[in-house]
């Protein structure tokens, strides 16, 4: 286990159960009267200084509602925002609007279908031109505009009716109940309609690159390939921002990225973070912050589940039993990241902490296909029916920790009568049809489930959601289980944070027992920045480290 | 020498077809594509994807996408970027300018150092300068540039302070002394390897040049062996350069891949590299026919120039 004394963080497994049960009351209690995040502590009364934050992907997509990569978030999370925001605690904080609709307040009926948006009066587009309605039915219009370029729709595409009732109100009609609506809006910015209707073809609008938004931070330049530079903005109506300049820096090379962080070259890293085998070395360096947050991806090998080797639930669970997940953790990972049972991210308000945790136990995993019929073969592979207990396991080629991690595994899945081969491929192929349509036979992936901290992972779980039946989705493993499908729906219908957190921590239990995955970790992200730089706060459920940039200042 | 251009010419656009139509076929055979790196986003459904694809025109068969690109890029629609959606010759150009200060300054020091080695060390042949200076032109030929970059880095950046271990400029401060300053380590790692080369092909064209019957008379006329060199025989020696040149011309504009990523320097080389990662087809294709056409410009150029000063050479 990497020792961690020597962070600054003081993370411990027992203060993030606190936090999180912090959150959770937090949730409970406050969701609306907090108002504005008290993120700052003594911030200055004037923007002043600058704050370089390094990337290893180039942001390179400004129109937030034009297909991008999460670096990308960071420029619209600045330049741009959203009706609301999820905070660190996974609440939804207002943002444009005066306060987060529910059912509770009005903003949303009862059977969830009519939904009523209170905009504040004081937002001003970055050009003076006043914000208002009409900006949001346009963003959310353009959305579903056939010949524009968006992004995802889902969410989206179910709103029908959008009335303009005055500048600061408009309500719409959703086509279904669809909770989880709220957070995805969290991450659906809006755009300016005076700006882009006159544009012929919003594709290739001027704006595009070079954003107008109402954001914190105004655009300033963009040396392409280098850096993109942003300057405070005076009359923003939220709260901040207290720094001049931000820039955001593109360094392609991950140890490039991580000298430059010790050199100081750079104040913050983000996206991409500094990695796991840099951690140890980081949280020693004089004048740095170094944290290790609680991510949202988990880290699994997926099964495709209509494989005829992996039908049968003896076999998923003899391989869960087989992984010696301690060893890859502290050997590969350097104790960086958490285990996990569960799909859930760990700070989430809906993680499940109760589900058995796995043990791994090679007799057992033995004992479990003896019982199950599959008995070895002539060449010690275990076989049923004329089935081979027998598959490929794939990933992104070059990524040596996942490559390690396979090799492991096939050492101690032969020991049980397993043969797993290695059949790895680049990225932009293996990503591909290969994974979305369920081409592959195992996958090492590390999966994000659920959109800007909402819980429902119907796109990832629900039998409607298998591409290669037809289904419209990302349930690439083709799992199938009708109880898990009735309560995601009923999940996705219901408004309640309780009765939510129920039908969540129910569907965990059974994937737990099915286990169409094996779930091997869930990712720490470790986060680097300069002493003396505060108001910063990780948000595991933003994709970006600088999601809240408006609250950053210096230290006086 | 009109005859001579238009069969130039003609050769030069059948060889851009061919190069375009290798170019397009083998980018969009690569399975995957521009969207692959959506795959894994949360809430990203094939049908997001699928409706892309055909807003994007990628759904369409691939003769019907190359003859749409080819037709486009004859009315000077070069295309958009599918990363940004910038016009590729805007993506291209911004990224012209930092490739241009690198090569070229490295060019130039690689022209100035290697011309002068190769003409010191063929006028004192098997001298220790001679010797000295072909063992480090095999070194410096033979060790990859990423290496001497890093040990540049880790010497001059890391362990003395003394240079900046990447990038073109400070950000904030964009005063030519800054630029200079963030100039110095790539382009002497780059010209390491432009010296060896210029100084062994100037070596052997001054070699050559030593041998030749009027060197012989100028020296017989009893002129001072500095003259003879300077006038008789470096004005010959610099004749075959100059293909050279041309050759090299192309590099100055289309980067180097290797030392701008390990100089974190935002030139076209590295603009190339991303825009695979990325699948970027538009933009790796402009960049294709960006560097064809350089390569066949430079060569033209250099025909005509040895044209112009060797009248001995006639054109067909």
């Amino acid at each position: 286990m990497t020792e961690r004394s020597n962070t600054k963080s003081n993370y411990s497994r027992r203060d993030a159960l606190r936090l999180m049960a912090i959150g959770g009351a937090a949730g409970l209690i406050a969701p609306n009267l907090l108002g504005k995040p008290a993120f700052a502590q003594n911030p200055p009364a004037s923007p002043t200084g600058r704050v370089v934050v390094g990337f290893s992907q180039e942001p390179t997509v400004f129109n937030p509602l034009m297909p991008h990569t999460e670096c990308d978030d960071a420029v619209h999370f600045s330049v741009f925002d959203a009706l609301v925001r999820m905070d660190s605690k996974g609440v939804l904080q207002p943002n444009l609007v005066v306060e987060v609709p529910s059912q509770k307040n009005g903003g949303i009926s009862e059977d969830g279908l009519l939904w009523r948006i209170r905009l504040r009066d004081d937002v001003r587009w970055h050009d003076g031109q006043p914000f208002t309605a009409e900006d949001v039915k346009f963003t959310l219009e353009l959305i579903t505009n056939p010949k524009f370029r968006a992004w995802r729709t889902a969410g989206h595409s179910l709103v029908r009716d959008l009335k303009v009732v005055s500048p600061t109100e408009l309500t719409w009609r959703m086509e279904e109940a669809f909770a989880p609506y709220l957070s995805f809006l969290a991450e659906t910015f809006m755009v300016p309609k005076h700006i882009l209707e006159k544009e012929a073809d919003p594709n290739a609008a001027a704006f595009n690159q070079a954003p107008v938004g109402t954001g914190a931070f105004k655009w300033a330049q963009r040396i392409a390939g280098d850096h993109i530079e942003l300057v405070a903005n005076a009359d923003y109506a939220g709260e901040g921002p207290y720094l001049e300049r931000l820039v955001f820096k593109y360094i392609p090379d991950m140890t490039v990225l991580y000298t430059q962080f010790k050199s100081g070259d750079i104040d913050l890293v983000d996206q991409a973070f500094i990695t796991a085998d840099h951690y140890g070395e980081a949280s020693k360096l004089p004048d740095r912050v170094v944290m290790l947050e609680r991510g949202a991806s988990v880290e699994s090998i997926y099964l495709n589940l209509e494989k005829p080797q992996f039908k049968d639930p003896a076999v998923r669970q003899a391989l869960y039993a087989a992984i010696d997940r301690k060893a890859i953790l502290e050997g590969l990972y350097y104790g960086v990241h958490n285990p996990t049972e569960t799909f859930m991210p760990q700070n989430s308000y809906y993680y499940n902490p109760n589900l058995p945790a796995q043990e791994f136990n090679i007799e057992r995993a033995r004992q479990l296909l003896d019982e199950a019929g599959w008995v070895p073969g002539a060449d010690g592979i275990r076989v049923k029916d004329g089935v081979r207990l027998s598959f490929a396991n794939s990933t992104t080629s070059g990524n040596h920790l996942r490559e390690q991690t396979q090799q492991f595994l096939q050492q101690t899945f032969a020991e049980i009568g397993v043969e797993m081969t290695i059949s790895n491929l680049p990225a932009a192929v293996m990503w591909g049809d290969f994974w979305l349509k369920s081409q592959f036979e195992s996958a090492i992936s590390g999966v994000t489930n659920v959109i800007a901290g909402d819980p429902d992972v119907s796109n990832r779980l629900h039998t409607k959601a298998i591409v290669a039946k037809g289904g419209k989705g990302s349930n690439t493993g083709q799992y199938s289980n009708p109880e898990v499908d009735a309560l995601l729906e009923k999940g996705a219908r219901t408004f309640d944070r309780e009765e939510r957190r129920a039908i969540y921590l129910r569907v965990q239990e059974i994937v737990r027992q099915d286990l169409p995955f094996l779930p091997l970790f869930a990712y720490a992200n470790v986060f680097g920045r300069k002493e003396g730089l505060e108001g910063f706060e990780a948000n595991s459920n933003a994709r970006v480290a600088s999601w809240h940039a408006a609250g950053w200042h210096w230290k006086d | 020498m009109r005859g001579f251009l238009l069969n130039r010419l003609s050769q030069s656009l059948i060889l851009l077809l061919i190069v375009s139509v290798i170019g397009f076929v083998v980018l969009n055979l690569l399975p995957g594509g521009p969207l692959a790196q959506f795959g894994l986003d949360p809430g990203m459904t094939q049908d997001d994807l699928d409706r892309l694809k055909e807003q994007l025109g990628l759904n369409r068969p691939l003769w019907m996408q190359y003859l749409d690109w080819a037709w486009r890029l004859l009315q000077g629609d070069w295309g958009h970027s599918f990363r940004d959606g910038a016009p590729v010759l805007a993506v291209i150009g911004r990224h012209v300018f930092a490739t241009l200060l690198l090569m070229g300054t490295s060019t130039a020091i690689a022209i100035a150092i290697g011309t002068w080695i190769g003409i010191r060390g063929a006028t004192h042949r098997y001298s220790l300068f001679d010797h000295v200076a072909t063992v480090g032109a095999m070194v410096a030929l033979s060790i990859p540039t990423f290496w001497f970059g890093l040990v540049g880095i880790y010497i001059f950046s890391l362990r003395l302070g003394w240079l900046p271990a990447g990038n073109m400029y400070t950000i904030g401060d964009g005063s030519v002394l800054n630029y200079l300053h963030h100039l110095i380590l790539p382009s002497i790692v780059l010209s390491l390897v432009h010296v060896a080369i210029w100084s062994r092909y100037m070596r052997t064209a001054t070699l050559d040049a030593i041998s030749q019957d009027f060197v012989k008379t100028a020296r017989a006329k009893g002129l001072s062996e500095r003259r003879v060199i300077m006038k008789h025989v470096v004005g010959n020696a610099l004749l075959p350069m100059i293909t050279l040149a041309g050759v090299q011309l192309p590099s100055i504009l289309t980067g180097a891949l290797v030392t701008e990523t390990v100089f974190t320097w935002p030139g076209m080389g590295r603009l190339f590299l991303d825009s695979l990662g990325y699948s970027d087809y538009p933009v790796v294709m402009g960049l294709l026919m960006f560097s064809a056409i350089l390569v066949i410009l430079g060569n033209l150029i250099a025909d005509i120039a040895v044209a112009i000063v060797d009248p001995r050479i006639r054109l067909g």
